[in-house]
């Protein structure tokens, strides 16, 4: 079978921000978002000579970073380590970073189920059958628990910013 | 929900750090396969890639070092990274040629992209002295087939270690300079500044 012949650096380059987006939403805290990450993508290296030529790298890379995360979160809970250290905004942020801070903490305080959907579809852009079978459930119970957390998200936007449609 | 991406956005400079740390990582677990960086030189951007064995490509930017990166990528393997350390010794000695203080080269090279009669012209290119220069012909005849001075061009022209292994030093017999991956502004500049430092 062909395999992929893409050099890695440019998927680095190109799915990089997304797969540490997919990070910080899943884990919360920067730091193990940070570990999640490299530890993904030295993991990715490694396979990355085997993979069939028909792959969806993207969709590959937010898998390995899911099972990279849930690694992380065993160690945590071994660990009692509580939900996320969200960073405080600096003094002199301004208000777009507050806000995305404030949003930050609204998708932390999403039920957990709901998080990773909205994590993996809306920021990784799985599709839900492949949240489905990341996360066990349907595709469709994943589609709606992934509606729910943005419905959720949306209120919570409009509780704090009433001009925001 | 754009502002949901936006919320998570990274910094460059978060990227850039993960991304040398990853480097560090991968090559300390020994899966750079492909190392490359791109510098600067007198001659225009170069594409410096090496293999764990050695210097395995040298390419000019009018061949496209992307395509070139997609070539070593099918040629010898996908895990090719932004490795710039396996590198220093061949910018050291690249650095000394530019200026004139260096004459021959000593980095190891990894030959695996010639085979068959190219890697013969190849190999020869190498005792071919600083500030000589033979004839396409001369060479075909050195190798033992005096005919074949079309394919000792082609030879040249896909040499995949310019400058280092010097096809720049094989020219026409009646003196022109004939063919040159990186041009043939920078054939002239290399030999004239081989000549003059020669003399």
């Amino acid at each position: 079978m062909a395999t992929l012949t893409i050099p890695y650096d440019l998927a680095v380059r190109e799915h990089g921000p997304t797969v540490l987006r997919v990070c910080r939403a899943v884990l919360g805290s920067d730091v193990e978002a940070e570990d999640a990450w490299s530890e993904s993508f030295l993991a990715a290296l490694q396979a990355w000579p085997e993979l069939p030529a028909t792959t969806n790298v993207q969709a590959w890379l937010v898998t390995v970073a899911h099972r990279k995360a849930v690694d992380i979160i065993r160690r945590r809970v071994r660990h009692a380590v509580p939900y996320g250290d969200l960073p405080e905004p600096p003094p002199d942020a301004g208000p777009d970073h507050s806000a995305a801070l404030d949003l930050r903490r609204a998708v932390a305080l999403l039920p957990e189920r709901q998080r990773l959907c909205v994590a993996y579809h809306h920021l990784g852009g799985l599709p839900y059958n492949d949240v489905a079978a990341l996360i066990g459930g349907t595709p469709a119970a994943a589609r709606r628990a992934a509606a729910d957390g943005v419905a959720a998200l949306r209120r919570h936007l409009a509780q704090n910013d009433p001009e925001e449609p | 929900m754009s502002t949901l991406h936006a919320a998570y956005d990274a910094t460059s400079a978060d990227l850039d750090r993960l991304s040398s740390h990853l480097v560090a990582r991968a090559a300390e677990a020994n899966l750079v396969d492909v190392a490359y960086v791109i510098d600067d030189s007198p001659l225009g951007r170069l594409l410096l890639a090496a293999t764990a064995r050695g210097v395995v490509r040298i390419s000019f930017e009018i061949e496209d070092h992307d395509a070139q990166l997609a070539r070593l990528a099918r040629q010898i393997s996908p895990r090719v990274l932004a490795a710039p350390a396996r590198l220093d010794q061949l910018r050291r000695e690249l650095d000394g040629y530019f200026a004139g203080t260096r004459t021959r080269f000593s980095v190891p090279l990894d030959r695996s992209l010639s085979s068959g009669y190219r890697r013969s012209v190849h190999e020869h290119l190498s005792t071919i002295p600083y500030g000589s220069t033979e004839s396409y012909a001369q060479v075909a005849t050195l190798l033992g087939k005096p005919k074949a001075s079309r394919a000792v061009g082609t030879a040249c022209a896909t040499n995949p270690l310019p400058i280092v292994v010097p096809c720049h030093r094989v020219v026409r017999s009646d003196g022109t300079l004939g063919g040159y991956a990186g041009g043939l502004p920078a054939k002239r500049a290399l030999l004239d500044r081989e000549r003059a430092e020669h003399n």
